[in-house]
């Protein structure tokens, strides 16, 4: 029954939070998420799109092993998973890896950019140092970096090739699964181009598969295969891109819609016209 | 009509070890009354430390320099800090992107903003309450005099903002400059404080400039737009002929580096563009 191309899969996945809210009074339990479905095929992008406090960065802590669900299954590649009970395998890890938000927070700032690229070889596997050096450098210049940033540390790079860095060292264990938590949201307009760019060319080189985290819908847009859009834990509409770019259903979604800027130049021009009149009414 | 706010020339320098930087390097910028002025640029074009300037918030390492400095027909070069004063924070008021670092942790968001009434404006505590209360509700906050009791952490990054644009249109400003204002919020609630901000300029009158990196920020809100670039001004123009037929080559890059401009798979990068167009306008 299992689908060898669906990579991973989760099955109502919940994960609940409890917190004390004084000495007497009974603990609260909040759903950060609350029974998510979801799959992604080899070589696809699922967007998760929400606002903050959603659950989508939970959700990818989970889906990334770092934190076991409170229930639900999740299953890769067709076998079941549940790091709450069974122990973390380094094959298993060498499955999914994670790209954060803030590549300045998520680099060591005494590591070398060498070392930062060869520790997850150290950790998981036997690679003898020659080989784990010749990877790094050549995973280097494949993110479209140079040899000679090799032996730098992360202050000296910017923000955006501090995000290159970080996909490279995701990239070292050679994942089917890269989980992308908001991932250009930090950058500006002209380095997030880049890095789209370069995220579209290794899933093409390596045929990655993608959950993309973001709340920026042109963003999403430009980049998923398949869109979930998540409130207070929860899955309100999932879809194709098309489908849901073009014919969204919840009330929710549309809300997004319409709070996202517009940069087309017939709304442009209607605005311009609504101010002019709405000017002249004053003066 | 004379302008509100009028730079000619503003030049801001640090020193470092290997020589003097321009961080901002020589930009006019002027601003009518009831304009929306957006100053776009990315990470380090100046389009901040320009406005520091002006608001006199830089450190003294900064070297501000100007050939013109007007601001409501009053020339501002050769004013002393205390006459400096009676036109910043009164006259020309800022909001900033983080409105939790803006507002002062320990204390209440009522005092924080009776604290601007009774000082500036010298109202008595009783008439600073009530204004506050006015105020808070004009920048739509829930439970008004409810809320003039919250400490800041208490309330949400919306909701701060919120109380940052009540404390700057407290002294009715003629000029507010908010910068990048809604960059640390969600889509939905960069919404609803972008449809304030226009709402309280209309309404009384301001004008406005938001510096901005955010492309569609601009779309929505801009009269006219300066799009900075290394601390030099790219290129000039009102919004609609800025986004339908961008003369700079920076500006074009900067329109096609947009994720929904997409043509094809690949998304052109500013650095593309720059290459491909060596030498003109920039």
């Amino acid at each position: 029954m299992a689908n060898p191309e669906i990579v991973i899969e989760g099955r109502s996945i919940t994960r609940d939070y409890t917190m004390r809210t004084g000495v007497f009074s009974a603990p609260r339990v909040i759903h950060a998420v609350n029974g998510v479905d979801f799959a992604v095929e080899r070589g696809k992008t699922l967007a998760i799109v929400g606002e903050s406090g959603c659950g989508k960065s939970t959700l990818a802590r989970i889906i990334t092993l770092i934190d076991p669900a409170t229930s639900g299954t999740l299953l890769i590649e067709g076998k079941p998973v549940d790091i709450g009970t069974q122990p973390m395998t380094k094959a298993l890890r060498a499955t999914v890896q994670i790209v954060f938000q803030n590549p300045y927070g998520s680099l060591n700032p005494r590591q070398k950019v060498g070392d930062v690229l060869m520790e997850p070889l150290l950790l998981n596997t036997d690679t003898p140092s020659a080989e784990r050096r010749e990877r790094a450098m050549a995973m280097l210049q494949k993110v479209g970096l140079k040899t000679e940033h090799f032996n730098r540390y992360p202050h000296m790079f910017s923000g955006g090739q501090r995000q290159r860095i970080a996909i490279a060292r995701a990239l070292m264990l050679n994942p089917r699964l890269l989980v992308l938590d908001e991932p250009v949201s930090a950058l500006d307009l002209s380095v997030q181009a880049q890095v789209l760019n370069l995220l579209r060319d290794l899933q093409e080189e390596f045929n990655l598969t993608y959950v993309f985290i973001s709340h920026d819908l042109s963003v999403v847009r430009y980049l998923a295969d398949d869109v979930m859009v998540m409130l207070k834990g929860e899955v309100v509409e999932r879809g194709s891109r098309d489908q849901v770019f073009s014919d969204p259903r919840h009330a929710y979604t549309q809300k997004l819609f319409a709070a996202t800027p517009v940069t087309d130049v017939a709304a442009i021009r209607a605005r311009v016209a609504r101010r002019a009149t709405m000017m002249q009414e004053r003066v | 009509m004379a302008a509100l706010l009028d730079i000619r020339n503003l030049t801001v320098a640090f020193d470092t070890a290997a020589g003097p930087f321009k961080a901002v390097d020589g930009i006019d910028i002027t601003i009518d009354p009831r304009e929306v002025l957006a100053i776009v640029g990315e990470s380090g074009s100046g389009k901040s430390v320009a406005m520091l300037a002006v608001m006199g918030l830089l450190p003294n390492t900064a070297k501000v320099t100007a050939d013109v400095m007007q601001f409501d027909g009053q020339d501002m070069l050769p004013m002393t800090d205390r006459e400096k004063r009676q036109i910043i924070g009164r006259e020309i008021t800022m909001i900033f992107q983080e409105p939790m670092a803006s507002l002062n942790p320990c204390y209440t968001v009522g005092f924080q903003i009776e604290e601007v009434l009774t000082r500036i404006l010298g109202m008595s505590p009783r008439d600073a309450r009530t204004r506050a209360i006015e105020l808070f509700e004009a920048v739509g906050i829930p439970d008004p005099a409810e809320r003039l009791g919250s400490y800041p952490h208490q309330m949400s990054g919306g909701q701060c903002q919120r109380v940052m644009i009540a404390i700057a249109i407290a002294c009715n400003p003629k000029l507010l400059i908010a910068d990048e204002p809604t960059t640390a919020l969600d889509v939905t609630i960069q919404k609803q404080i972008l449809d304030l901000l226009m709402d309280l300029q209309e309404k009384h009158g301001m004008g406005l400039i938001i510096i901005t990196h955010d492309m569609g920020v601009v779309a929505e809100t801009a009269d006219r737009v300066v799009v900075q670039y290394q601390g030099k001004k790219m290129e000039e123009a009102d919004v609609l002929s800025l986004f339908e037929a961008p003369k700079n080559a920076y500006t074009r890059a900067l329109l096609s580096a947009l994720p929904e401009n997409a043509t094809g798979s690949r998304l052109s990068t500013v650095s593309d563009f720059m290459a491909a167009h060596q030498g003109e306008g920039a």
